[in-house]
């Protein structure tokens, strides 16, 4: 090689932050293309520079972490070892016989390509929220509990006065406390999942005490902020006729039914909601890489099946900030020894494949516990719409797979015209799942998003 | 508190746009969507099919809920779209193609 190694990293959170440290400190040139104008992902999601925050740690957890990563990357920065195209979305990745070409849009409207050539490509996507529908989801102050989160941390601001934060998950702890110290009134903390699911794993939960002191701050900080937690209740409708103006929340019984008499109505103007995440994997799938469920799958060593290119962080399994970090850790240290001919030894990254292994443990402990509550799917209304894009019905879904025949996902769509928006059916695909037995399977989106045909137009051949 | 609070801001000055005609103070930085949150606004569409009012849902460029008309291009993100001064935003009616 005449050149040194070349890296594209596609994503700018932790895993792709900490992939690009560990292969730019051995000597790989580092290209670093992400959608945001600052690194951080979602997590690390950082205000605006123009707001002026001079104390952005208020809206984050493990700052430390967050300074230590941009601080290396910083130092490659200016040393040249890396470069960030920032504002670039990645609509494809493309294999070549000896390499990789990334292709991006940029500019405000997106509507300019780019493309990257690369020795080697590491996929570090992130994830998105799933949210299951009920009725009254699409009513404007209805937005996913990330959703909140990330404009509060990029834009310096809250959805409403008054918030109800519900769903299921560990995310649903930071974005209440969040929007409370932000100066929003949480009426309820509304979680699906029991304490007792969580005192029922709790030898695989204690084998990461860190974890548990963290949930034990978020408890203390919810009780400081007067927030008031629903363990295994859900919200069965919200109500308003232009926006939001009240949930409605039931108790669930062990069944997952609601409790008859349990219903009761709490005013807001803001739902945050969300069922857990799903990983982006379109990159993934484009260049033909074997999915495990919907992760990316990987090896030992973060790479996936497709030559040339690695996967770290939540696009490979959903596990959290700490597990992206060792995962993106691992897969730079890979990268860089493989891009040079050499076979990697696993032993120089013990102690990120320790943390690797206790994260993932700690994730699968959590997955049952905070799974949707059965018959969430039962309890969405025939005229609830259920894909956001084409307003299609959970009625017309059941239809579809009822009198219809339909049996897989691809099916209900044709039926249906669920998933054949613009989101592509991201958001709605586990819903349609739910409603239909049918099993969540990858979208096979040959472009991770819209691309302007003038871009398509002025590719070369291939 | 408040968000600008918490986070000890000190933004540059705000300048203005238009919202359905109507002046709005955006702060420099804060996307389209952000500005109209600030200014208690959550929506600005109305869905193709049945009319129905939609504004942000998954804040992160996702789910093309929050689509939004800025200097007449329609079907713009509102949680991704930066603003300049002068900017003109329009609810977006459906495709936001009707008049064209």
């Amino acid at each position: 090689m005449s050149e040194r190694a070349h890296l594209a990293v596609v994503g700018a959170g932790p895993a792709g932050l900490a992939g690009a440290l560990a292969a730019a400190a051995r000597g790989v040139r580092v290209t670093l293309v992400d959608a945001a104008e600052q690194a951080g992902g979602q997590f690390y999601r950082q205000p605006a520079r123009a707001l002026g925050a001079r104390r952005p740690e208020a809206l984050h957890h493990q700052w430390r972490t967050w300074e230590r990563l941009r601080d290396g990357i910083d130092r490659h920065l200016t040393a040249g070892r890396v470069t960030h195209l920032t504002g670039h979305h990645v609509w494809c990745v493309q294999r070549e016989p000896d390499s990789f070409t990334v292709h991006a849009l940029r500019g405000p409207a997106q509507e300019e390509g780019v493309t990257v050539r690369a020795d080697a490509v590491l996929l570090a996507t992130g994830g998105y929220e799933r949210v299951l529908p009920f009725p009254g989801w699409t009513l404007p102050g209805v937005v996913t509990a990330g959703g909140a989160q990330a404009m509060l941390k990029g834009g310096l601001v809250l959805p409403g006065r008054t918030v109800v934060v519900a769903g299921t998950g560990p995310l649903l702890l930071p974005v209440a406390t969040g929007l409370a110290a932000a100066g929003a009134r949480v009426a309820a903390l509304v979680e699906s999942a029991g304490p007792g699911a969580l005192l029922r794993r709790a030898p695989a939960l204690a084998a990461e005490p860190g974890k548990l002191a963290e949930g034990a701050w978020y408890a203390g900080r919810l009780l400081r902020h007067g927030v008031r937690t629903l363990s295994r209740h859900t919200v069965v409708e919200a109500h308003g006729t232009d926006r939001l103006e009240a949930v409605t929340v039931a108790a669930l019984a062990r069944d997952g039914r609601t409790r008859p008499g349990s219903a009761r109505r709490i005013p807001c103007d803001t739902l945050a909601v969300g069922h857990g995440m799903l990983p982006h994997t379109d990159l993934a799938e484009t260049l033909g890489c074997t999915l495990t469920g919907t992760a990316v799958r990987v090896d030992e060593e973060q790479r996936t099946d497709v030559p040339g290119v690695w996967a770290a962080g939540e696009s490979t399994g959903i596990g959290g900030a700490a597990l992206a970090l060792a995962e993106g850790h691992i897969a730079g240290r890979s990268i860089a020894a493989r891009l040079y001919g050499a076979v990697p030894d696993p032993r120089s990254w013990a102690a990120a494949a320790r943390a690797r292994a206790r994260q993932r443990a700690f994730f699968a402990a959590l997955d049952p516990v905070y799974a949707p509550p059965a018959g969430w799917a039962d309890r969405i209304t025939d005229d609830t719409v259920v894909c956001r894009c084409e307003e299609v019905t959970a009625g017309q879904v059941r239809t579809a797979a009822g009198p219809l025949g339909a049996g897989d996902l691809r099916t209900v769509k044709l039926l249906t015209r669920a998933g054949m928006g613009w989101c592509q059916g991201r958001v709605c695909a586990p819903a349609v799942a739910g409603l239909t037995g049918c099993p969540l399977t990858p979208g096979r989106r040959p472009f991770a998003r819209p691309v302007p045909l003038g871009v398509l137009a002025e590719l070369p051949d291939a | 508190m408040n968000p600008l609070e918490l986070a000890r801001a000190r933004p540059d000055e705000a300048f203005t746009v238009t919202f359905d005609g109507r002046p709005l103070a955006v702060l420099p930085g804060q996307t389209a969507a952000a500005a109209l949150w600030a200014a208690g606004v959550t929506a600005w569409r109305s869905t193709r099919g049945t009319g129905r009012p939609r504004g942000v849902f998954c804040g992160i460029g996702v789910c093309f809920d929050c689509l939004v008309t800025v200097n007449g291009r329609a079907n713009q993100r509102a949680c991704l779209v930066p603003l300049r001064p002068g900017d003109e935003i329009r609810t977006q009616e459906g495709t936001g193609r009707d008049h064209e």
